[in-house]
């Protein structure tokens, strides 16, 4: 067993990390909001000469047929740095629903994908940018055109994240592979626990910047607690992260009806457990930072928004908590049975 | 990444789960904090170490097995998946063997391990004092040189496990006139050694689970100092990752509960009211074996336990909380009849105090994890 990011791995995440705390992420975020999308497709480029939209493309068709983790670290950095646009989409879900010549366009960076999936995802992402829109209805993937009409958009709490009906008249484009819904679970659950280290480093260096009679507010133990708590959180959330990426790794090349009983309950429970945990732990960084920075933190200035309503959004996107709670325990008793 | 078991500690944790098929004791032991079971629990230690199952991570040459962590985590994980006894040895072999590997000589090792893998000698620990808790480096209780070892004043309390156990391990002020860290040496006692008195303290369940000790100028040869006196707060240190890092709390124990847990739940017609608490309640579980794996692979690779190791007793104590009082909620009115799980709910209320207090771990986080300045302190 080696339970920890590869040194490969590691670099990978260096190596995004570098290239977006470079990027000026939080402008790129705020102009996507007003539909001025340039600098976020110039992340997105940046991002495909990394190789993280062709990650889990199999190699013949131009991608690193990497594994789940990998993809892991890459969604948790583009949550970590608030990059705009459909990144669980493209980067995870895709691969599992488009066949060879739109995922060479994917993996090539050339083909933003997005996808609603109701109810758990009952709008699509972006859809007025992304250049493939798709619906996914139990197996079947259908594909509508790309020129969204604008005006459909429904408003997010998060006003970075654009939100699209998807009629269910599109153009049937095959069956999706298994386990498309967890790919997306996982892949939201990395991006939550990024946006949580996020906003907990966030407000950390503000804590100690700011003094209040006389000292930084870091050294009172009221503050100091809070903070302690978020990094548990966060800390024990991040495994059954890895944990779920490990368990999908095992069963992404099987197909479905080849899957054993337990194996396809570990898939559902430890996804489920992923999104639980990155939920509560990303809510309570957003909570602990808004406090800890008080009223500086409630303007729209701040960046500390970007990522206060962004996990807030995520939260209920790809399952709500208590419907993956629902998740795990049904895949826990079903153990107990068989 | 990977969750693999390779084939030799596969081997391993099949031999453990046949061998606590065949051998745990049915019905379970009664309480450890009472006379009769403190003797059934030193023989069950007996049977452990016949199988040589007693202390599977100590070298073979101490009837160890050289389990490596995982291994180690395996063997727990079937342990409490079993039902076994809790180990009345624990103190010993947790706490006091690891800092006589790193720091005890040939002879001490020798003369102690043996009986102590048996349960021939069971140890309690003597760090708290009445002045001294989480501020362990507080503590009062003098040692004097004299003729060929120590004479050791003074008074040590929450002693777990002494008021059955032989004998005990902790830390004395040898320099009178040092302060805090400084100045401290690494004791073993002979709780039966003249000068001592042991005074059992009942516990919340009403059994002695710890006693206070009184030392008047209890002899202790210097065959029983380890490591250089006046560097016992080094030495302890040893110890002290030990109990707040991996080794007293690894996942097996909240494993088991948070199975049995949800198995509860199922019985009970799995009710709506309870369901958001008991998945949490396994999810946490199950998030602190995998982040166990994480600390055990990085320990496999060289690293050190360094201040992280306060997340994990954070991480743990409040599991053990979490599992049993959803339990009994679980249970609703039946829930303050007498049960394992009301046994298994007073013994976790413990854990956010003992080890350094939670607040103390969260200090240890902010400052030393996240960096936050020290508060001053006098």
């Amino acid at each position: 067993m080696r339970f920890a990011l590869s040194p490969e791995q590691r670099d990978f995440a260096a190596a995004l990390d570098e290239l977006l705390a470079g990027s000026d992420t939080p402008g790129a975020a705020r102009e996507w909001a007003e539909r001025r999308c340039e600098p976020g497709r110039k992340l997105w480029r940046e991002l495909a000469d990394l190789g993280v939209w062709g990650l889990l493309v199999p190699e013949e068709h131009g991608g690193a047929g990497a594994e789940p983790a990998d993809a892991v670290v890459a969604l948790e950095a583009c949550g970590y740095h608030a990059v705009p646009g459909p990144v669980v989409e493209t980067a995870v879900v895709a691969p599992r629903l488009l066949g060879g010549d739109e995922l060479a366009a994917v993996a090539a960076g050339e083909a933003m994908t997005t996808v609603a999936i109701p109810p758990e995802v009952p709008r699509a992402l972006d859809a007025d940018v992304a250049d493939i829109v798709l619906r996914l209805d139990e197996e079947t993937v259908t594909r509508v055109p790309s020129d969204v009409d604008p005006d459909g958009r429904v408003p997010s709490i998060d006003a970075v994240r654009g939100l699209f009906p998807v009629p269910g008249h599109g153009v049937p484009v095959g069956a999706a592979r298994p386990h498309a819904v967890e790919f997306g679970v996982l892949g939201v659950s990395a991006q939550l626990v990024g946006a949580a280290r996020r906003m907990l480093g966030m407000a950390t260096e503000y804590a100690m910047q700011r003094r209040q009679y006389g000292r930084p507010v870091g050294q009172y133990q009221a503050v100091k607690h809070l903070l302690a708590d978020v990094t548990v959180r966060l800390e024990t959330a991040r495994p059954l992260v890895d944990g779920a990426a490990v368990t999908l790794a095992s069963v992404a090349d099987v197909p479905g009806a080849d899957v054993p009983g337990a194996q396809a309950r570990a898939v559902v429970r430890d996804t489920s457990a992923a999104k639980v945990a990155a939920t509560r732990a990303a809510i309570l960084a957003a909570r602990t930072s808004l406090q800890v920075h008080g009223a500086i933190g409630y303007t729209a200035e701040h960046d500390l928004g970007l990522w206060l309503t962004k996990v807030r959004a995520l939260a209920g996107a790809w399952g709500t908590a208590d419907e993956h709670r629902a998740r795990v325990l049904r895949a826990v008793r079903g153990g107990h049975d068989g | 990444m990977d969750l693999d078991i390779d084939a030799e500690s596969a081997a391993f944790r099949d031999e453990v789960r046949a061998w606590l098929a065949d051998n745990v004791p049915r019905p379970a032991l009664p309480s450890m904090d009472t006379a009769e079971g403190f003797a059934a629990h030193r023989e069950w230690e007996a049977r452990l170490a016949d199988a040589r199952l007693s202390v599977v991570t100590w070298p073979a040459e101490y009837t160890g097995r050289d389990a490596s962590l995982l291994q180690w985590l395996l063997f727990e994980e079937e342990y409490y998946a079993a039902g076994a006894p809790g180990r009345v040895g624990q103190n010993g072999i947790f706490m006091l063997a690891p800092t006589l590997f790193a720091h005890g000589t040939a002879q001490q090792r020798d003369r102690i391990l043996p009986a102590m893998a048996r349960g021939e000698q069971v140890w309690a620990q003597a760090w708290s004092e009445p002045e001294a808790g989480s501020d362990i480096a507080a503590l009062r209780s003098r040692a004097v040189r004299t003729d060929g070892g120590w004479l050791v004043s003074g008074q040590k309390t929450w002693s777990s496990r002494a008021a059955f156990a032989d004998r005990a391990f902790g830390l004395f002020r040898s320099d009178p006139d040092s302060e805090r860290h400084r100045g401290l040496t690494y004791l073993m006692l002979d709780l039966r050694a003249d000068g001592v008195t042991v005074r059992p303290i009942p516990q919340l369940d009403g059994e002695p689970g710890f006693a206070e000790l009184l030392f008047d100028e209890v002899f202790v040869p210097d065959e029983d100092v380890i490591g250089n006196p006046g560097d016992g707060w080094r030495v302890a240190m040893t110890t002290a990752n030990n109990e707040r890092g991996l080794s007293l709390r690894s996942p097996g124990r909240f494993l088991a509960s948070a199975d049995r847990l949800v198995r509860l739940w199922g019985e009970r017609g799995e009710p709506a009211a309870t369901a958001e608490r008991v998945a949490d309640a396994w999810i946490d579980t199950r998030a602190y074996q995998l982040y166990t794996y994480g600390t055990a692979t990085r320990l496999a690779e060289g690293e050190r336990l360094g201040p992280e190791s306060s997340v994990n007793k954070l991480a743990w104590s409040g599991v053990d909380v979490e599992l049993h009082e959803t339990a009994l909620d679980v249970l609703g009115a039946d829930g303050e009849v007498a049960s394992p799980w009301v046994d298994g709910y007073l013994f976790s209320l413990a854990g956010p105090i003992y080890g350094g207090t939670d607040q103390i771990q969260r200090n240890t986080i902010a400052e030393r994890v996240l960096g936050l300045p020290r508060e001053e302190r006098r």
